[in-house]
């Protein structure tokens, strides 16, 4: 097992490198100045050139590079144009509030959604069958940002019972985070429901049955077990994807996190900042997948930790 | 009785192709019409915009803002004094084009490195699957937003960036699909026959990789457009006075209070395309998965 983790660790160092290459390019493929670039566009004279002399931007590609990944791994992303503030402090601020939005959503998601999907496979082809499909049909397809807008103009606007805007209470979470889990619950109720009825036309659940036991108990304690794996499997995937999400589902709500400071960057063109955030979220989600798979491994004991099959 | 009915329907069915086959199963498929349906009407209205509608998308007519919807201006007027129905009808063709072009952009890069890296293997499948692993290091629509970063708003670039970030699911499914494929007798009978490599790709393999493909961009349309969307939203992507869908959203949240028909129609016009793409993909997913087919 832990052979299977750092094995799993290492895979990930080339996808990093990677990764830190691209964020590295951003700046070098808009057109201008690099070091005006970083340094912002109201930056001096002055603090241009010292921008330039700090990163060696004067040097090749190569050895600017060295410099940004030798910055990185010392906890130097550089400074916002705007606040000159290090990027790091700000990403340091901003990162728990992502993490708990994306969190709750997550939670919201997997009570609706296994909820909506456990009922629809017991009771199937019922009205609440039909309707909660439905409704997952359209919660995949509707856009997550107007969804948000829906929802604070019905919940904030006109009944005035949600705050429409910010972070605080535990109101403050609960339209951002509906907003963003919404189609993840779409997407686990629809999961549920098939590998549920999948389990249900199994054996070992017409002998629970034919034994008396209560239809409650077969669902909920038989088939629900078996059930699982599929619906962690679509958590798991689920959860990066929360992460882009989260980019959208910030920018309705003013939500102070990752997603964003980086959209804010982007239009204020503070590129140190997107930097930032961009890798930031990229290192993430590589994590997260790392972790969904070791989770995996450890449920699921078809995947064999020799192989590292299962990715 | 029902059984004896397949198989007689199958007796007559021997003749058709795969394709009727396929739109048979795919007619049938009350859901997967519906999908259609939306779509045709869309793609209508994008074609016969102008016949449709006496209003310009984009000129301001600033004595006739905030009109809310009535007979004249089924859908309202915008802050600008322009009908809101005139620009989601124009909305409509940049959203399919968006589709379209950015799935075509997936097809045409991600298709070939997808089916070259499944059938060579070796180091060039190596050092293809590591740069793929990186692009989708990046979730969901943020490698489209880091792409446009690089090249600047507009929709050409909202096409060209969520057409690129389409890539690795292509050569994914391509070189998944090519792995199960090559190792079928028929490739290896041509093989011994000397026919090169790239006519086995492309003559052999590939057509019976069609089917995921397929389904794949009908899903992948439907991406590209709430992405262009979300784009759009952000202030990313297409740029007013563009009818885009998602640009009009983001500006009429700001009216939120006073005229929502500004935010509500522009979100169901993009609900609904997606809607009907994701239909008609779980359609033709289940038309061209012979394990879900009854008459087989």
């Amino acid at each position: 097992m832990t052979g299977y983790i750092i094995r799993r660790l290492l895979l990930a160092v080339p996808v990093l490198l990677g990764v830190s290459i691209l964020v590295f390019a951003i700046i070098r493929f808009i057109p201008g100045d690099p070091a005006r670039a970083i340094a912002g566009v109201h930056a001096t004279p002055q603090y241009i050139e010292q921008v330039r002399k700090e990163l060696l931007l004067d040097k090749g590609l190569h050895i600017q590079y060295f410099v940004y990944v030798s910055n990185l791994l010392r906890g130097d992303l550089g400074r916002s144009a705007f606040t000159r503030r290090p990027v790091i402090t700000e990403l340091r601020e901003r990162f728990p509030n992502t993490v708990l939005l994306a969190l709750t959503s997550m939670a919201i998601a997997t009570v609706l959604g296994m909820g909506a999907g456990i009922v629809s496979a017991s009771k199937r082809n019922s009205v609440f069958d039909n309707v909660s499909m439905v409704a997952s049909l359209v919660g995949v397809a509707a856009p997550v940002f107007w969804l948000g807008v829906m929802l604070q103009l019905l919940f904030s606007v006109r009944l005035g019972w949600l705050p429409s805007g910010g972070m605080g209470g535990i109101e403050t979470f609960v339209l951002p985070a509906t907003t963003l889990g919404l189609a993840t619950a779409a997407l686990i109720a629809r999961i549920t429901r098939s590998s549920m009825l999948e389990v249900l036309r199994q054996d070992f659940i017409t002998t629970a049955r034919a034994k008396g036991l209560s239809e409650r108990v077969v669902i909920l304690k038989h088939a629900l077990k078996s059930a699982f794996i599929p619906v962690i499997t679509v958590m798991g995937l689920q959860f990066g994807g929360l992460l882009g999400g989260a980019v959208l589902t910030e920018t309705v709500f003013s939500w102070p996190g990752i997603g964003r400071l980086m959209v804010d960057s982007i239009l204020t063109r503070d590129y140190p900042v997107v930097q930032g955030t961009v890798l930031l979220l990229a290192v993430m989600f590589v994590l997260i997948n790392i972790a969904v798979d070791i989770a995996y491994a450890f449920l699921d004991p078809r995947i064999s930790f020799a192989t590292g099959e299962g990715e | 009785m029902s059984s004896k009915l397949q198989v007689a329907e199958r007796a007559v069915n021997a003749k058709d192709t795969e394709f009727q086959q396929v739109l048979r199963h795919l007619r049938r498929n009350r859901m997967a019409m519906a999908g259609v349906a939306i779509l045709f009407v869309f793609l209508l209205g994008a074609i016969f915009a102008p016949l449709l509608t006496t209003f310009d998308p984009t000129r301001p007519d600033f004595g006739n803002a905030f009109q809310k919807p009535s007979a004249t201006h089924i859908f309202g007027t915008d802050e600008l004094g322009r009908d809101v129905f005139a620009r989601i009808l124009y909305g409509s063709q940049i959203s399919l084009l968006i589709g379209l072009i950015s799935v075509s952009i997936g097809l045409i890069l991600g298709v070939p490195v997808g089916a070259l890296s499944g059938y060579y293997g070796g180091k060039l499948d190596l050092i293809v699957q590591r740069l793929i692993d990186i692009m989708i290091a990046f979730p969901g629509i943020l490698l489209a937003i880091v792409i446009v970063t690089m090249l600047g708003t507009g929709v050409e670039n909202v096409m060209i960036a969520t057409g690129v970030a389409s890539i690795p699911t292509y050569t994914r499914l391509v070189r998944g699909s090519v792995l199960a494929v090559k190792e079928l007798r028929f490739v290896a009978a041509a093989k011994v026959l000397g026919i090169s490599d790239l006519r086995i790709i492309v003559r052999h393999i590939l057509p019976n990789c069609m089917g995921p493909i397929v389904v794949q961009s009908t899903f992948q349309v439907a991406t590209a457009i709430l992405w262009a969307a979300g784009l759009g939203f952000l202030g990313l992507g297409a740029q007013p006075p563009d009818p885009e869908w998602g640009a009009m959203l983001s500006k009429g949240r700001e009216f939120i209070r006073t005229a929502h028909h500004l935010t509500t129609f522009p979100g169901l016009a993009i609900l609904l395309m997606v809607l009907g793409f994701n239909l008609l993909g779980d359609g033709l997913r289940d038309a061209l998965d012979p394990k879900s087919r009854k008459f087989r």
